[in-house]
C-alpha cells in the first residue's frame, strides 16, 4: 500500500492550479480522505498532484440572503462547526452521518463533490436543494447546477483541466422543512440506500413543493418531484422500484434496498412536513 | 511526580507508555542497520497452474538488492511439516500452483519499501486458470476441482469417534433433534499487521554460537512456540540456530498472529538472498487478503432427547473450511474444544465426524474463541431446537440438562475441574430482568415489531493441552515415544543487589497487560510493594526460558503463566529467608516475607533487599544448602493435561470456565434492522487476579463476537475472487456499534489445579455471544430459520423473501 511515483505540487493560486491542471494527468489534493486510499492502493496513477491548500481565495465561508457559499478548501468539520450552517438545516442533519468526525476534519465539502460517490451524503443534499457547484477552467469559471454535475458513479461534470472552486447551497426559505436518512452497515459507512426530503408549504400548510434525492440506490443522487405523493404509500413503493437500480452487494441486494428506500422516503417526506409546517406556525 | 500522573492512575503498568507514544513495536525499531525492505508478489488468480514467473525486469530495477521466486523457495526450503499425513506440502510461497488469491509468489528486497513495490509491479506471472472450490460444501462435492492433486481428495482429515451408547440412546429416545448450521469466516483485524525481520547469516547468529549458518528474526509472533521448530525445520536449521525475538509491545493479535510463521522463514530466504537484513511490514490490504482468519464451519447436530427434556447422546458432523493448506497448527479449530464438546450438559455419549477440507481461501488458524464460536454455534441452536421440540422454556431445558458435580468427566475425556453453572444461569437471569425483557417482548409484538431473547451456555476452556493436536492422526498411527502432552509455561525471576525483583516472561502478551498481573502476583508472594517488582515481557527465544507450549493462545497466562511465577517466587522466598535466617540468627521456617521484609514472629527483621544483599555481597556466609543464586527459573507443568488415550480421549485443556449469556434484541419490522437491547453476562474464570483486565477481556471478547455475529465475513464470489479485502467491504464493529446496555458480573469458582484458583478468561464471549445473538434474533422471528451469521438487514430481507 504504497503509492506509484507522482510528482507533488501546492501552487499559491489558483490560476497556478489550472496551470498544472492543464495537462490533463493532474489530480487535485484537498482533504484526501478518498484520493490517498485510491493512491495508496495503486488504483490511481496521477502524474501530479496538485495540493490546493494554499490556495486562500479558495477558502470562503459566506452566507447572504440567498446563499450559502463554501470554498473548495473548507473541511466539512468546519462547515459543520460553523455559524453559516444554520442557514442550511440539512447541513447539520446530514454531517454526522458523513464518514467519522476525524475524516470530517480532514475531508472538504466540495471534495465530496467532486469524489461524487453515489452513497455519499453531501452530493444528495446538493442535489435536493439544487446547489451550484462552481468550476474553473482554462476557459474561465462556469457554474454548474448540482443536478446535472453528477453524471455517474465518480464522475462529474468537471474535466481533468478543471477544478471545484465553491458551492452554494440555496439558504432555507420560509415554510421550508427538511428530511434526512439513511441506513448503513454501520455508523459513518455509505448509506445502503438514504434520502434527502424537501418540502415546502403554504401558509395554510399546504404542499406547494417536493422534492426528494436518493442516494445509495443508482450511479448518481436521484432526484423527483413528490409533490404529489408525499403520503402515498403505494406510489413511493413504485419510486422505489423506479430509482433503485444499483446491482447490490453482500451488504445490501437491490430488493433490500429498495425496501429502505421505501421506508426512508416515507419517514423523511413526513419527517419534513412536519418541520414546514411548524415553520409556518 | 508530573502533572500527568498525578491527574491519572493508570490501571495497567503498560498503559503510560502506550498513551504517551512511548510503546515499541517491532516498526519502531532498527535493530540492524541496513536493514532493506520487501515487498511480497501475490496471487491475483484463485487456482492457477503457474506456467511461468519471470523476476527479470524486477531484478533490473533501480533500488532492487534480490528477488526471490518459486525456484528459490524450491531451492531453499522444505514444506513446512503438517499436522497430519496428508500430501499437501505447504511452503511460504506457491512453488506450482497458486491456491487462494493473496497468495504469496515472489519477494522483491529493496532500499524502500515504495521501490520494492514499483519493482514487484514488474514481476511477471503466467497462469493457467483451474476450476476453484468456494466453500467447504463445494469441497466436498464428488466432481469438485483438486487443490492438491496427489491428495487424490480435497478433505485433508476425516476421523470419527465414538464414546457411550450412542445407537443405544437415539434407538430409546422420545425426540431426535436435528439441525445444520453454518458458522461464517472471520477474524479479529489487531491494529498492528505483521511485521518481519530477519537476518540469515552463514556464521553464527551471535558471537556464542556453535558456527554455521542461522537466522535471527524479529516478528510479533505470540506462538504457540511449536511454530519455531517447524520454522527451523522448513530452513534445514537445528531449532537453535533460529534466534527469534519478540518485542515487548505487540498491537494485539487475538491469535490471528500466530499464523505470521511463513514470512519468518520467507523473509529469511530473501535475506539470504540478499546478503542483508530484510524487514517486511504487512499492509492491510495484506492483512485481509492474505494472513489468517478463524475458519468457517459447516456442520450437523443430533441430540436424543427424553420426554422430560433430558439429552441422552449427541451425534456431531463437523467440516472445518481450513483454506488451501493445512497450515499448523490447523486442523486444532476441530479439536481445541474436544474435551468440551458437550458444553455444560451431562450428556454421557456422543459420536463425532470431525473433517477439514481445503478451498481455494486463505489458510486459517487461531482467532480468539478458536474453535469455540463454532461448536457451540451449533451446540446452542440445537439446544434452542430441543426446547421447542419438548416444549419447554429454553433457560429450562438447559438447567435440567447442566452439569452439576465436579471434577466431571466428559465422555471425549475433559475433566471439568470447577464451577457453579446453575448459580451463574441463576444470575445470568437476574441481572438480565429477563421479567422485563419479556415484558418488551409482549409490548413489542403487540405493535408488531419484532423483539427477541436469546440464551447460551458455554464451557470456556482454558490452558490448552498440546496432546489434542495428536488426535488428527489415528491412534494406531500415533508412534509410541511420539506422544505429545502438556501445556507448561516458564518463568524466570531475579533479584538486583538493590532487592528489586525482575519477573521474565516467556507468555508474549499482545496487549493483555501480563506484566500488570505477573508484577502483583510476584508482589504478593515476596511480600514486596508492586514498584519493587519489574516485569520484563520482550522475548528472546536464545535467553528466555521457554518451551514448545510457550506463548499467548488459548487463555493460558492467568491459568498457567502466573502459576509459573507463583512457583519461582516461592523458590526465591525460599532463598531470602534463609539468607535473612543468618542474618537474624533465627531458624528460615519461622521466617515470613510481608511489607518489603523478612520478619520473624519474635519481632526482628530485615528489609527483602538487605537479605537480598546477603546473597549477593557475603555469599560466604550462608549454609551450604542455600543456593547462592538469585535467580529463578520455574516450570507450570501441570500433570491433568496427559496424551491422547489410546481410545482417543483426552482432557483438550487444562481449566474449564462457564458463560452464561442473555442477549436481547429489537427488530425494526420495517427497515430489518437489528439492535442490541441488552447483554447480561456472567462469566466464571475461577479467582479474579485483576477485575479491571479482566472486564476488560469480557468487553473486548464481547466486540469481537459481535463482529462476527454482525458485521464481519470472508465473502468470496463464485469465480473465487475474495470480495471483502478492505475495510470497506470487511466490516468491523466500532465504538458507535458496541454502545448496547451491558450488564456483566461474575461468578468465582476457583480452580483447584491452579495455585491461584485462576482460570482462563480471554475468550468466553467470542465464543457465546454469536450463537447467543442469533437465538436472539431466531426468537424474534418465528418461523425464519435461522441456520447461520453474520445476521443484519439483508440477510433478514432475503429470509424473509424465501420465506
Amino acid at each position: 500500500m504504497k503509492a506509484a511515483p507522482f510528482a507533488y505540487v501546492r501552487p499559491g493560486s489558483l490560476d497556478d492550479v489550472l496551470a498544472e491542471l492543464a495537462g490533463g494527468d493532474g489530480k487535485v489534493l484537498a482533504g484526501g480522505q478518498s484520493l490517498v486510499p485510491v493512491l495508496a492502493m495503486r488504483l490511481g496513477r496521477p502524474a501530479t498532484l496538485v495540493d490546493i491548500g494554499s490556495v486562500a481565495s479558495l477558502g470562503d465561508l459566506a452566507v447572504t440572503d440567498e446563499v450559502l457559499r463554501v470554498g473548495a478548501t473548507v473541511r466539512q468539520r468546519r462547515l459543520e462547526r460553523s455559524a453559516e450552517a444554520a442557514a442550511v438545516p440539512l447541513i447539520g442533519m446530514a454531517m454526522p452521518f458523513v464518514g467519522h468526525r476525524e475524516l470530517r476534519s480532514r475531508g472538504t465539502v466540495c471534495g465530496s463533490l467532486a469524489h461524487a460517490d453515489p452513497a455519499a451524503e453531501l452530493p444528495a443534499v446538493a442535489a435536493c436543494l439544487e446547489a451550484t457547484i462552481e468550476v474553473a477552467g482554462p476557459d474561465g469559471r462556469r457554474r454548474v447546477p448540482a443536478g446535472a454535475f453528477f453524471v455517474g458513479a465518480m464522475t462529474t461534470g468537471a474535466s481533468a483541466q478543471e477544478v471545484v472552486t465553491a458551492v452554494e447551497f440555496p439558504v432555507a426559505r420560509p415554510g421550508e422543512g427538511h428530511g434526512f436518512g439513511e441506513i448503513a452497515r454501520r455508523h459513518g459507512d455509505f448509506a445502503l440506500a438514504g434520502v434527502v426530503t424537501r418540502v415546502r408549504v403554504g401558509d395554510d400548510g399546504a404542499v406547494l413543493d417536493a422534492r426528494l434525492t436518493g442516494f445509495g440506490v443508482s450511479d448518481t443522487p436521484v432526484t423527483r418531484d413528490v409533490t404529489s405523493i408525499v403520503d402515498d404509500g403505494d406510489a413511493l413503493a413504485d419510486l422505489a422500484r423506479e430509482v433503485v437500480d444499483t446491482g447490490g452487494d453482500s451488504h445490501g441486494s437491490t430488493g433490500y434496498r429498495r425496501r429502505l428506500f421505501r421506508v426512508l422516503a416515507a419517514r423523511e417526506l413526513a419527517r419534513a412536513l412536519r418541520a414546514a409546517r411548524k415553520e409556518r406556525t | 511526580m508530573s502533572e500527568t500522573q498525578q491527574r491519572w492512575t493508570p490501571s495497567r503498568i503498560e498503559d503510560l507508555a502506550l498513551v504517551t507514544g512511548q510503546g515499541r513495536f517491532l516498526d519502531d525499531q532498527d535493530p540492524l542497520p541496513g536493514t532493506l525492505h520487501a515487498a511480497v508478489v501475490r496471487s491475483t488468480q484463485p487456482h492457477a497452474r503457474i506456467r511461468s514467473v519471470d523476476l527479470s525486469r524486477a531484478r533490473a530495477h533501480p533500488g532492487v538488492a534480490a528477488v526471490i521466486g518459486p525456484d528459490e523457495v524450491r531451492a531453499g526450503l522444505k514444506p513446512f511439516p503438517l499436522s497430519t499425513g496428508a500430501p499437501m506440502h505447504y511452503y511460504p510461497t506457491a512453488v506450482d500452483v497458486v491456491r487462494f488469491v493473496g497468495e504469496p509468489i515472489a519477494v522483491v528486497v529493496a532500499s524502500d519499501r515504495y521501490v520494492a513495490e514499483d519493482a514487484a509491479e514488474l514481476v511477471e506471472v503466467d497462469y493457467e486458470p483451474r476450476g476453484v472450490v468456494v466453500g467447504a460444501r463445494a469441497a466436498l462435492a464428488e466432481d469438485a476441482p483438486l487443490l492438491h492433486e496427489a491428495a487424490g481428495t480435497n478433505v485433508a482429515t476425516d476421523r470419527s469417534f465414538s464414546f457411550g451408547p450412542v445407537e443405544q440412546a437415539f434407538a430409546e429416545a422420545d425426540h431426535v433433534v436435528e439441525g445444520e448450521y453454518d458458522f461464517p469466516r472471520y477474524s479479529s483485524v489487531p491494529m498492528e499487521c505483521y511485521s518481519v525481520i530477519a537476518d540469515y547469516r552463514e556464521g553464527s547468529v551471535d558471537a556464542s554460537g556453535a558456527g554455521g549458518p542461522g537466522v535471527e528474526a524479529w516478528a510479533n509472533f505470540h506462538g504457540p512456540f511449536t511454530m519455531v521448530p517447524v520454522m527451523a525445520g522448513a530452513l534445514g536449521l537445528p531449532t537453535s540456530a533460529v534466534r527469534l525475538h519478540v518485542p515487548a509491545d505487540i498491537g494485539g493479535s487475538f491469535g490471528i498472529k500466530a499464523g505470521i510463521y511463513p514470512y519468518v522463514v520467507l523473509m529469511a530466504l530473501a535475506s539470504k538472498h540478499s546478503g542483508t537484513p530484510v524487514r517486511w511490514t504487512e499492509d492491510r490490504v495484506e492483512h485481509l487478503l492474505a494472513s489468517s482468519s478463524g475458519a468457517d464451519r459447516v456442520m450437523r447436530f443430533a441430540a436424543a432427547v427424553s420426554a422430560a427434556g433430558e439429552i441422552t447422546a449427541l451425534r456431531t458432523d463437523l467440516v472445518d473450511n481450513v483454506g488451501a493448506y493445512l497450515r499448523p497448527p490447523e486442523p486444532s479449530t476441530l479439536y481445541r474444544c474436544f474435551g468440551n464438546i458437550t458444553g455444560p450438559y451431562r450428556i454421557g455419549a456422543v459420536e463425532i465426524r470431525a473433517r477439514a477440507v481445503v478451498t481455494n481461501s486463505m489458510p486459517t488458524g487461531l482467532n480468539r474463541g478458536f474453535g469455540g464460536q463454532q461448536l457451540y454455534f451449533g451446540l446452542e441452536r440445537l439446544m434452542d431446537a430441543v426446547a421447542a421440540a419438548t416444549g419447554l422454556d429454553p433457560i429450562e431445558v438447559r438447567r435440567r440438562n447442566l452439569v452439576d458435580a465436579f471434577p466431571y468427566e466428559t465422555p471425549t475425556g475433559g475433566v471439568y475441574d470447577s464451577g457453579d453453572y446453575a448459580a451463574a444461569v441463576a444470575l445470568a437471569v437476574k441481572n438480565a430482568d429477563l421479567d422485563e425483557l419479556r415484558a418488551r417482548q409482549a409490548a413489542a409484538r403487540a405493535e408488531g415489531a419484532h423483539y427477541g431473547i436469546g440464551v447460551a451456555l458455554v464451557v470456556d476452556p482454558s490452558g490448552t493441552n498440546i496432546g489434542y493436536v495428536g488426535l488428527a492422526t489415528p491412534s494406531e498411527q500415533r508412534k509410541p515415544g511420539r506422544d505429545k502432552s502438556g501445556s507448561t509455561e516458564h518463568v524466570r525471576i531475579s533479584v538486583d543487589v538493590q532487592g528489586v525483583v525482575t519477573v521474565l516472561l516467556g507468555t508474549v502478551p499482545q496487549g493483555q497487560g501480563h506484566a500488570t498481573v505477573a508484577r502483583k502476583v510476584a508482589a504478593d508472594r515476596l511480600g514486596l510493594p508492586v514498584e519493587q517488582v519489574r516485569v520484563v515481557v520482550d522475548m528472546d527465544t536464545s535467553t528466555t526460558p521457554w518451551t514448545v507450549t510457550s506463548g499467548s493462545y488459548s487463555s493460558r497466562f492467568a491459568p498457567l503463566g502466573t502459576s509459573a511465577v507463583v512457583a519461582a517466587a516461592d523458590t526465591i522466598a525460599a532463598t531470602v529467608r534463609a539468607a535473612a535466617a543468618v542474618a537474624l540468627e533465627v531458624p528460615a521456617d519461622e521466617l515470613t516475607l510481608r511489607d518489603g521484609a523478612v520478619v520473624h514472629p519474635s519481632g526482628v527483621s530485615m528489609l527483602f533487599r538487605h537479605a537480598a544483599g546477603v546473597v549477593h555481597w557475603d555469599p560466604t556466609s550462608l549454609p551450604a544448602d542455600v543456593p547462592a543464586r538469585l535467580y529463578a527459573e520455574a516450570e507450570f507443568s501441570p500433570r491433568e493435561t496427559g496424551a491422547a488415550t489410546r481410545d482417543d480421549r483426552i482432557n483438550s485443556s487444562l481449566c474449564y470456565g462457564f458463560v452464561a449469556e442473555i442477549v436481547a434484541v429489537r427488530i425494526d419490522p420495517e427497515t430489518l434492522q437489528i439492535t442490541i437491547d441488552r447483554v447480561s453476562s456472567v462469566h466464571d474464570a475461577g479467582t479474579v487476579l485483576d477485575q479491571r483486565l479482566l472486564d476488560g477481556q469480557v468487553h473486548g471478547a464481547l466486540a469481537h463476537a459481535l463482529g462476527g455475529a454482525m458485521y464481519e465475513e470472508f465473502t468470496h464470489a463464485a469465480s473465487g475472487q475474495p470480495t471483502s479485502a478492505t475495510f470497506l467491504d470487511y466490516l468491523c464493529p466500532t465504538s458507535a456499534e458496541t454502545g448496547f446496555e451491558l450488564r456483566s458480573d461474575h461468578v468465582v469458582t476457583p480452580s483447584p489445579l491452579t495455585p491461584l484458583g485462576a482460570k482462563g478468561c480471554g475468550e468466553g464471549s467470542s465464543m457465546s455471544f454469536p450463537v447467543a445473538f442469533a437465538n436472539a434474533v431466531a426468537d424474534a422471528l418465528p418461523g425464519i430459520a435461522i441456520t447461520k451469521l453474520p445476521l443484519h438487514g439483508e440477510v433478514l430481507h432475503q429470509l424473509m423473501e424465501e420465506n
